[in-house]
């Protein structure tokens, strides 16, 4: 593995059972530092890369390197290990419900360090400054707006200053400004904690502003990567349809049917 | 019926078979694991003790009032019987020892059930549909230890006091009803049923019944809301499942232990 890396993955291939492969010889790496984009279509395989990143799931085939670490061979004990040096941003934040705003950020610090209650009071606040919601932390997670919410999973998923940050979907169901106010807050995130980032979506246009490289996927396969120029400027008809939105192309716009003058009983007319 | 369709009937009754046994499987070695890692509930005993809140003492009403009930409806009923044998004054025995062998943890159990085993379900249930499960795991917090094993211990604990407080106030409405509303004498009332209920037999027997009926409960609702298809509709059906599987357990099991408990000697 390069020193360089923080997740190197070498032809991976993966089904959740043996006939319907979801990954095929995927080969990626991820560039300390940089915050990455693997993007495509929803059901491309994009979520289970991302949950073979997390050793959640392990590959039929290829091996998973992931901070130094083979992701796939480790126990319960080093694979929470792993995961301590990680946070992750779920799609729609998953705060802990009966937790207020505070204590949803005091989590992470109260299950895993061991710290006098003064300290954990101002690493918390900290971490609430850092996304602007400092002046929210009595609050429950039913009185926060999508957006805001969204920040308090990101300030409790950099709880423990993590040196891989994974964001699944982290722009869906946002409005404009909130989309601006996480996009900019991963890309600070990031830099400020010298941390590496990967994030997962089909958003794409808004996505291709924030990171420095994408790998680009389709049913299962790395089709395109390169930066966001580069991917922008793609002459490959699925990366062309996909990043401009057109409605037709390779991804069809209507879903395999009989002949349409036949359903409407025109044949006999 | 020509035989290929036998054949498949008799398939898909052995299918089914084959899945419930393989689920009762992955049930018992999720209890194993959730009792090897019960470690946190304990030691964080905060954590179980508000559990039991939400179990034991959010349940108190309904319990408590069908308690009340209960010891009033057999307290007239029994008088009725007793009384064209001349055995009134046995009323408080009547009452006493059907409610502690019996009434007591079976009612209570499955008030038990429908009350905080399908809350406990649908909670666990909704914590995996909204991945609040997931990002304790991406934390390196095991959920099984710090969600489950709280809700399972908090509901065994709560299960046996129940149980004595229903059978408490099912006991008190009994008297209500024998003494102060139809007049059998408070003294044979109180001395025949002090005379008559025993403690290794009567009593240690009907805390056993409780303590196997929470155990059983809160082990069913855990593991349906652990297991539960992470949707609206699969949260819903792990909340029937609970309560439907909790009551036929509850009464099962309370057959099995009544034969154990009773049938033995001078036949109770």
């Amino acid at each position: 593995m390069q020193q360089d890396h923080i997740v190197e993955i070498r032809g991976v291939s993966f089904g959740y059972d043996a006939a319907r492969p979801v990954l095929r010889d995927i080969d990626l790496d991820i560039r300390r530092g940089a915050v990455v984009g693997i993007m495509g279509q929803s059901g491309c395989g994009k979520t289970t890369l991302l949950r073979m990143i997390m050793g959640a799931l392990r590959p039929r085939a290829g091996t998973v390197r992931v901070l130094g670490r083979d992701a796939a061979s480790l126990g319960r004990d080093e694979l929470y290990g792993m995961r301590r040096e990680m946070g992750m941003l779920f799609q729609f934040g998953a705060l802990f419900t009966d937790l207020s705003v505070y204590e949803n950020v005091a989590f992470p610090l109260r299950e895993r360090a061991l710290l006098p209650d003064a300290l954990l009071h101002d690493l918390v606040m900290l971490k609430l400054e850092a996304v602007g919601l400092r002046g929210a932390a009595h609050l429950m997670p039913a009185e926060l707006s999508g957006g805001m919410a969204r920040r308090v999973a990101l300030a409790r998923s950099i709880a423990l200053d993590p040196r891989l940050i994974l964001y699944d979907e982290p722009f869906t169901a946002l409005d404009p400004i909130s989309f601006g106010v996480i996009s900019r807050l991963i890309r600070e995130l990031n830099d400020s904690l010298g941390a590496t980032s990967i994030i997962v979506t089909h958003d794409v246009q808004e996505a291709l502003g924030v990171v420095d490289y994408v790998y680009f996927m389709a049913a299962g396969r790395v089709i395109a990567k390169g930066t966001p120029d580069e991917i922008r400027s793609n002459h490959e008809p699925f990366v062309n349809q996909f990043v401009n939105g057109k409605r037709d192309g390779p991804v069809p716009f209507h879903y395999p049917a009989p002949d349409y003058a036949g359903d409407l009983e025109l044949a006999a007319t | 019926m020509n035989t290929a369709q036998l054949r498949a009937r008799i398939e898909r009754l052995g299918g089914n078979m084959t899945a419930h046994v393989w689920r009762l499987g992955y049930a018992s070695r999720f209890l194993f694991y959730l009792v090897l890692h019960s470690g946190t509930a304990l030691r964080r005993f905060r954590l179980t003790m508000k559990e039991i809140y939400f179990a034991g003492v959010l349940s108190l009403v309904i319990i408590l009032v069908s308690g009340l009930f209960v010891g009033m409806v057999l307290a007239l009923q029994g008088y009725e019987t007793l009384q064209r044998f001349g055995a009134s004054e046995s009323l408080g025995v009547l009452v006493a020892l059907s409610l502690v062998r019996e009434l007591g943890p079976v009612v209570a159990g499955l008030l038990f059930a429908s009350r905080a085993g399908s809350a406990i379900t649908a909670e666990i249930g909704l914590m995996k549909a909204t991945e609040q499960l997931s990002a304790m795991e991406m934390m390196a917090v095991d959920p099984v230890a710090r969600v489950v094993a709280p809700r399972f211990w908090g509901g065994v604990i709560s299960m046996p006091l129940l149980a004595a407080l229903f059978s408490a106030m099912g006991i008190f409405g009994g008297y209500l009803v024998g003494v102060q509303l139809i007049g059998v004498d408070p003294g044979a009332f109180w001395s025949q049923m002090q005379a008559a209920v025993e403690w290794d037999k009567d009593i240690i027997n009907g805390v056993i019944k409780s303590v196997v009926f929470g155990f059983a409960v809160t082990w069913i609702a855990v593991f349906e809301g652990y297991d539960a298809v992470p949707t609206a509709e699969g949260v819903s059906r792990a909340t029937t499942r609970t309560v439907v599987f909790s009551s036929l357990a509850i009464l099962a099991l309370d057959f099995v232990l009544t034969a154990l408990m009773f049938t033995g000697g001078n036949g109770g």
